[in-house]
């Protein structure tokens, strides 16, 4: 077995897409994030690699298109009030069908908010962010372990499906150290870019990257295709983490951090005889409707538990059909929910109605 | 244990300077009565110090940190009364340095003093199992910039080599010759090997100088 490393789950996202063969880097600092930065300053010089700080979060955004147009694998990090930011880029990229890997470690808001963890950029992160019809592949991590992990994947999903891939992380996530075996990271081989802008060699017609569609009919076919491939994602790329959910009547509905904090909440329960359990979306979008869908056949009642004034909710009552109950257990501003806070809500849903 | 009257910490960020100062200031409060904890990293604001700050208050030691906007306002921001651990030559300090070079840069302001009091200790924080400092040259490339940014050299090393929650007496065993190398490396005395509590009376008799840790911070169970 070869040896675990004790690593920041954001040093362990820029080790990861090194790994995954990223050698370009574009980001400005911004806590919770900044040891991406950092990390990326230290090593990718040694490596051969593009490490620069822009002027700013738009730079980055668009920095991060020249290099993907030019086939490479490129990434940018940033906190909650920088993604904002790059918005604009990100539907740029998404008009262009550019893969990149973005990354945001998020920090409590509106605004400028505080520095604290937070899971309020959901709607953001899994709408879009930017303006136009578009999605991003959203993927959430738990652990450090998965923050390498699911860096790697973004950076496949990401060249796979010519789209950007969002790892939505929280400040917890992003500052906490965990052992990590990163010789385990496996990484396959990057996909033929043949659409990439890498100079013609007198062979071939120039490729353009653009995202602009003067004629409305273009843009409309453009834009139907775009959501097919978008359903194929969502057909076959969602995922989740089922705990202890065979026979539950209590599901709770978490990521990140606060999937942590649910499952000591859940074992609680079990251990005062509530059939508890949990659903721990990894990929936010696609969000992994159908195991909710057959989650409601069985429980009573789902609880979802999230850093924000409830957003991911509005996905569990979509993707249940609101066939039971949805209610929320939150903290928000920074705040992380208790075990007992969340052990709360479980022992009020299993009485309530039954 | 022995103290000079200023430790100083530092080291990579991660490196777990911040829980050795706590354990280290509770240690020096049983020998002096007056002891104060300087928190100066200005680099992270995440966990720092003055977290323990209740714990301080509890064991009569004063600690000496920013009070600027709640104190983790992402703005580096130095202590107001930074300075009385140079000029209050009555009061033990142990100062907690921020990471790396950067962090090392706002001690520098306090070189000229230390240097000519002369009763400081400047301990080099290591982990072996930190992706940056995986091996005695690439520590030692840490070292010598934080020397640089600070203009202070170090005096001692702190083998804080753990792999968090998995941390197990083999993985402590396996960093006892990195410790070693390092120290060859440097010229510097090996001051302590750490190691949390709950381990401490399996290996006290097999590592010499071992320092037995209780952890400070843990956010999160699993």
């Amino acid at each position: 077995m070869s040896e675990k490393v004790l690593m920041k789950g954001n040093e362990a996202i820029a080790e990861a897409a090194i790994v995954a063969g990223c050698r370009h880097y574009f980001g400005y600092p911004i806590t919770p994030q900044t040891e991406i930065a950092a990390y990326m300053a230290k090593k990718m010089p040694k490596i051969g690699g593009t490490f620069l700080q822009a002027e700013s979060e738009i730079a980055a955004i668009n920095m991060v298109y020249g290099v993907s147009s030019a086939g490479l694998r490129v990434m940018t990090s940033s906190s909650s009030p920088g993604v904002s930011l790059k918005g604009e880029g990100l539907s740029y990229l998404a008009g262009a069908d550019l893969p990149a890997l973005i990354v945001n470690v998020q920090r409590g808001g509106p605004g400028l908010g505080g520095i604290q963890p937070s899971q309020s950029d959901y709607f953001q992160a899994t709408r879009g962010g930017g303006h136009g019809d578009y999605h991003m592949i959203v993927l959430a991590p738990s652990s450090v372990q998965e923050m390498a992990e699911l860096t790697v994947k973004g950076f496949e999903l990401a060249d796979k499906y010519r789209m950007t891939a969002m790892i939505l992380a929280d400040g917890t996530m992003g500052q906490m150290m965990e052992p990590v075996a990163l010789d385990d990271l496996k990484v396959n081989p990057m996909p033929e870019k043949p659409w990439a802008t890498t100079g013609t060699g007198m062979k071939r017609k120039h490729n353009i990257v653009n995202s602009l569609f003067l004629k409305p009919e273009e843009l409309e076919k453009t834009n139907f295709e775009r959501y097919e491939r978008y359903a194929k994602i969502q057909a076959t790329e969602a995922r989740a983490e089922e705990y202890r959910m065979e026979d539950a009547e209590i599901c709770i509905a978490a990521f990140g951090i606060a999937a942590r904090v649910s499952k000591n909440a859940v074992d609680e329960a079990r251990k005062m005889g509530i059939k508890a359990g949990l659903i721990r979306p990894i990929t936010l979008w696609p969000f992994p409707n159908e195991v909710f869908r057959k989650a409601a056949d069985h429980v009573k009642a789902f609880i979802s538990v999230e850093l924000s004034m409830g957003q991911m909710i509005e996905d569990v009552r979509l993707a249940s059909e609101c066939r039971v109950p949805v209610t929320l257990c939150n903290r928000a501003g920074g705040m992380i929910p208790t075990p007992e806070q969340v052990l709360d809500a479980i022992v009020a849903a299993a009485k309530g109605g039954h | 244990m022995s103290f000079r009257r200023v430790t100083l910490l530092c080291g990579h960020y991660g490196s777990g300077k911040t829980n050795i100062a706590v354990n280290l200031a509770l240690k020096l409060r049983e020998e002096e009565k007056k002891v104060a904890v300087a928190d100066l990293d200005i680099v992270n604001p995440y966990f720092r110090t003055k977290d323990s700050g209740e714990e301080f208050a509890h064991a009569g030691i004063r600690l000496i940190s920013s009070a600027f906007a709640n104190t983790n306002l992402d703005l580096p921001a130095m202590p107001q009364d930074l300075y009385a651990i140079t000029d209050d030559r009555s009061l033990h300090v142990i100062v907690d340095v921020g990471g790396d070079d950067r962090g090392a840069l706002a001690l520098g302001r306090l070189a000229p003093a230390l240097l000519e009091e002369n009763d400081y200790e400047m301990l080099l924080v290591i982990n072996r199992f930190r992706p940056l400092s995986r091996d005695a040259q690439s520590t030692i490339e840490i070292k010598e910039e934080i020397e640089a940014a600070c203009g202070i050299p170090f005096t001692g090393i702190v083998n804080n080599s753990n792999l968090g929650a998995e941390t197990t007496a083999d993985v402590v065993r396996s960093s006892v010759a990195y410790g070693k190398e390092v120290a060859a490396l440097t010229g510097l005395p090996l001051r302590y090997t750490t190691v949390e509590a709950a381990l401490y009376p399996e290996l006290k008799d097999e590592i010499p100088d071992l320092l037995p840790l209780h952890l400070q911070k843990k956010i999160i169970d699993q």
